[in-house]
């Protein structure tokens, strides 16, 4: 399997995405800097980390959303490839126009860090075949600008056509219908803001992380 | 030339900040305040070949986002 890890000035998950697909894919992802201008041929699935991409600056996601990478990022995704946004990543994603929506400061302004529930609103994705439908895990959330804001008319779109694909069982940060990740309309792009890659290991207190890792490995292996 | 573009919250957007705002200032004894929407200026110095143009696409492509911003050039036809 062939795959990459883009590191924004400011990512600092971008190594803890790194180990997580090592160990699940049992390869070396690429690393990517973002001013490159060319993706590594044939990637299988490619991951944006969280962190601070330009400390935040404007507004979360916005100056990494322009890097030279991106350019390369949207044409892969538009082929069809797997790219996964997490925190950080998710922002890039929504700042690039990969996903609807914006990701606004919290709510209550704080802070969040913690093990978060999520329901599985969608089992069908090329990230979640491995979950069932309804099933509630548990996956870290820390972030600042997690409040998922989208217009009514979109949410009611993306509800109807079953993009979203996690959601907080508990108010987490005010986010609208209390969305914690969503898929494009093509299900090959999906932006989250808890991090997957901190539940990989039985010793990072779960691993429900890693069945999302599993899943699309699974789901590339199938289509390979 | 100084250019000054004014971004701000769309209505129905809620701002976490200007509620908190509104209410240290409440708590501070000011009364009569209705509302609180915080905002930002942005202040661009550019040659006097930059159109109004440019700038709105500036502001298009990075300066707000217009999923949940509008933003205003001042002095823009």
């Amino acid at each position: 399997m062939n795959t990459a890890v883009i590191t924004f000035p400011g990512s600092n998950c971008d190594r803890d995405m790194l180990v997580a697909i090592r160990d699940v894919f049992g390869s070396e992802p690429h690393q990517v800097w973002h001013r490159e201008t060319v993706l590594p041929e044939k990637l299988d699935f490619i991951a944006l980390p969280g962190g601070f991409s330009y400390g935040d600056y404007l507004r979360a996601g916005a100056m990494a959303a322009n890097s030279p990478i991106m350019r390369e990022i949207l044409r892969e995704a538009e082929r069809g490839v797997p790219v996964l946004g997490v925190c950080n990543g998710f922002q890039v994603l929504a700042e690039a126009r990969l996903l609807p929506g914006a990701l606004m400061r919290n709510a209550n302004q704080r802070f969040v860090c913690r093990d978060a529930a999520l329901r599985v609103e969608n089992a069908d994705t090329r990230f979640t075949a491995g979950f069932s439908k309804g099933e509630t895990i548990t996956i870290p959330v820390a972030h600042h600008d997690g409040n998922y804001f989208a217009d009514e008319a979109t949410l009611d779109r993306l509800e109807g056509d079953g993009r979203v694909v996690f959601r907080y069982l508990h108010a987490t940060n005010g986010s609208r219908r209390d969305i914690a990740g969503i898929v494009n309309d093509g299900g090959n792009v999906l932006g989250m803001m808890p991090h997957p890659e901190r539940a990989i290991d039985a010793a990072h207190g779960g691993t429900d992380g890693r069945r999302l890792f599993a899943s699309v490995m699974e789901s590339l292996a199938a289509t390979a | 030339m100084k250019k000054r573009i004014f971004v701000t919250l769309k209505p129905g957007v809620l701002d976490p900040q200007g509620r908190a705002v509104h209410h240290a200032l409440d708590g501070m004894g000011f009364d009569g305040v209705n509302d609180v929407r915080i905002g930002r200026l942005i202040e661009l110095d550019v040659a006097d070949t930059v159109t109004d143009e440019a700038l709105g696409e500036m502001c298009e492509k990075l300066l707000a986002n217009t999923v949940i911003e509008n933003y205003r050039i001042e002095g823009a036809e």
